[in-house]
């Protein structure tokens, strides 16, 4: 598997606090790479900038190719897409232009096969199309961010916390959504608080605290680990036994 | 006041109102894609005005020469911003925007001032020069600021209004003018008399609006302006430059503006200032409708018409009082619904 994304060393400031540092990370062609940490320990602001939303201290290199010139738009050209936190949605505008939109960049033809793809995967959208995506639920509302960002035919998704206040049953089907992605040859790297499912459907893992990797190596490994389990999958007496 | 006189006060709002409204819906178009509050707007209506009038007049405007010089300025920046990353097909692109655009339309207006052209053709020529205007004015002047606050975008934006208005002198002269217009017939309908021009500014207004409605309702590019306008980050994270958006917004404001000068210089003398006072009018209907609602706009902007007409029956020396005293009430509304309105960040 080649390497599709490459960050080396990077620092990202907010003024004088230091909110990432040092941090290294590679996403491998075909991979789901999670990044779990508590709140506040610099994973959101980590995706952001390698998005180039923030700027960003090291080298950020996909396909090869340094990052650093590079505004959102011609990264999101290179087939670097961000589904963030807060969604970024056009709450006043429905659901089908919302997806539309996401395919600015592609020909008709490649929009009207990205919505044959989308409403494949989230059928609900279809049947919401001319909701504003405003008034959509929650789950909804994250559906229809992931199927905006998979309008652009990206070759890496980043996906950040994405099961954030959503029902147990919804967030399962988003997972389900992230593994099948696999299979179509979308790289995804997934920042998530509910470890434990990150964990399950994830190649890979780095651990996050207070700006920096303390930990990576497989999911499965990781899951496994006596400091991870107590910290983040809330069942310390069974991995200390 | 007999029912003639109220008929035909109803009309002459509706009529000024009308091109209220025009520029009213570029100024919010403006303010929600690019945040900049676009006093200029008044320029762009006198420059169209008076480069139509000169046009017609058979003289050679300054504003054909001034669109070539700021356009290769713009060019200039487009390139200095490009240094590290020479790609041709977008230095091919800025060359055609920036200069060759401005550089076809001088060579254009050149050959028109000497021939006495069909009102038609100054029409055009005219809209192609502000709407170059525009376009390098949002390169130069607005997109290197993109980031800045609300505030400095105003500071920027009166600093534009004084040099064009400046520039406005230097090109027009102190004297006013007027131009030809472009429907001669009238008809008569009781006692009111429409004039083509009257009819013209109606149709072409209607047809703009519905023009506009269209394009952000219907084409990639327009809801691609109104995502802009809705979620700046959401907007980029599809691959929708900001700059883009925001060119499109320029382009369409000065063209407004340019067509509502058109429109209304063969019924009123327009001097190198008046389009200040104009584009007042028209931002009121923008306060009005809170520089976010375009219906709302177009509803006040014809209240403003209306209001303006009835005062200068009544009382012509308050008129400009009475039609800005109108945002005191609105403001206070606002700002009791509204208490406290943080300013968006990126």
């Amino acid at each position: 598997m080649s390497t599709l994304l490459e960050v080396s060393d990077a620092h990202v400031s907010y003024g004088k606090v230091e909110a990432v540092r040092s941090v290294s990370l590679t996403v491998a062609e075909n991979e789901i790479v999670t990044i779990i940490g508590a709140n506040g320990a610099g994973k959101t602001t980590l995706l952001s900038a390698i998005m180039g939303v923030f700027p960003l201290k090291g080298r950020v290199a996909f396909l090869g190719e340094d990052m650093a010139r590079l505004e959102i738009e011609d990264r999101v050209a290179r087939g670097l897409c961000l589904v963030p936190e807060h969604r970024e949605l056009f709450a006043t505008m429905n659901v089908e232009d919302n997806l539309q939109l996401g395919a600015f960049r592609m020909s008709k033809a490649h929009a009207a096969r990205g919505f044959e793809h989308v409403y494949t995967l989230f059928p609900k959208l279809k049947e919401r199309r001319k909701q504003l995506a405003g008034t959509l639920s929650g789950g909804e509302q994250q559906m229809l961010a992931m199927g905006r960002a998979l309008m652009g035919s990206p070759k890496m998704l980043m996906l950040d916390e994405p099961s954030l206040g959503l029902a147990p049953i919804i967030v399962a089907g988003i997972f389900e959504i992230v593994a099948k992605l696999r299979q179509e040859g979308v790289s995804v790297l997934l920042v998530e608080q509910n470890a434990k499912a990150a964990l399950n459907v994830a190649d890979r893992a780095y651990v996050m605290e207070l700006g920096e990797f303390v930990l990576n190596g497989k999911a499965s490994e990781i899951a496994t680990d006596p400091r991870v389990a107590a910290s983040y999958l809330g069942f310390a007496e069974a991995a200390a036994s | 006041m007999n029912t003639t006189i109220l008929l035909f006060l109803l009309q002459d709002g509706i009529t000024n109102g009308a091109i209220y409204a025009l520029l009213g819906l570029a100024l919010v178009l403006v303010f929600a894609v690019t945040r900049v509050i676009l006093i200029p707007q008044g320029e762009f209506v006198t420059y169209g005005a008076l480069t139509y009038a000169s046009l017609a007049a058979g003289r050679m405007p300054g504003t054909a020469k001034l669109a070539v010089v700021i356009g290769l300025v713009a060019f200039a920046f487009d390139l200095y911003a490009m240094r590290k990353t020479l790609h041709v097909p977008r230095i091919a692109r800025a060359f055609g925007l920036n200069l060759a655009f401005p550089v076809a339309v001088l060579l254009a207006t050149m050959w028109v001032a000497d021939q006495r052209m069909p009102a038609g053709v100054s029409l055009v020529l005219s809209l192609l020069i502000v709407a170059s205007i525009g376009l390098s004015l949002y390169r130069i002047v607005f997109q290197p600021l993109a980031h800045t606050s609300v505030l400095v975008l105003l500071i920027a934006s009166v600093g534009v209004h004084l040099a064009l208005q400046g520039l406005g002198l230097l090109f027009f002269g102190a004297e006013g003018q007027r131009g030809p217009t472009l429907l001669t017939a009238s008809a008569t309908l009781g006692s009111l008399r429409f004039t083509g021009q009257g009819m013209a500014v109606y149709g072409i207004t209607i047809a703009f609006i519905v023009g506009l409605w269209l394009f952000f309702g219907l084409t990639l590019y327009g809801k691609a302006l109104r995502a802009t306008a809705v979620n700046r980050l959401g907007a980029r994270l599809v691959g929708i430059r900001t700059t883009l958006s925001g060119q499109i917004a320029f382009l369409l404001a000065s063209t407004i503006g340019a067509l509502s000068g058109i429109l209304i210089v063969p019924i009123t003398t327009l001097y190198y200032d008046t389009g200040f006072l104009i584009g007042l009018k028209g931002f009121i209907a923008a306060i009005i409708g809170g520089l976010i609602s375009y219906p709302l706009t177009a509803v006040a902007a014809l209240v403003v018409g209306i209001v303006e007409a009835f005062s200068s029956f009544y009382a012509s020396n308050f008129k400009e009082v009475i039609v800005f005293t109108l945002l005191i009430p609105v403001l206070l509304l606002r700002s009791l619904a509204a208490p406290a309105v943080e300013e968006e960040k990126d």
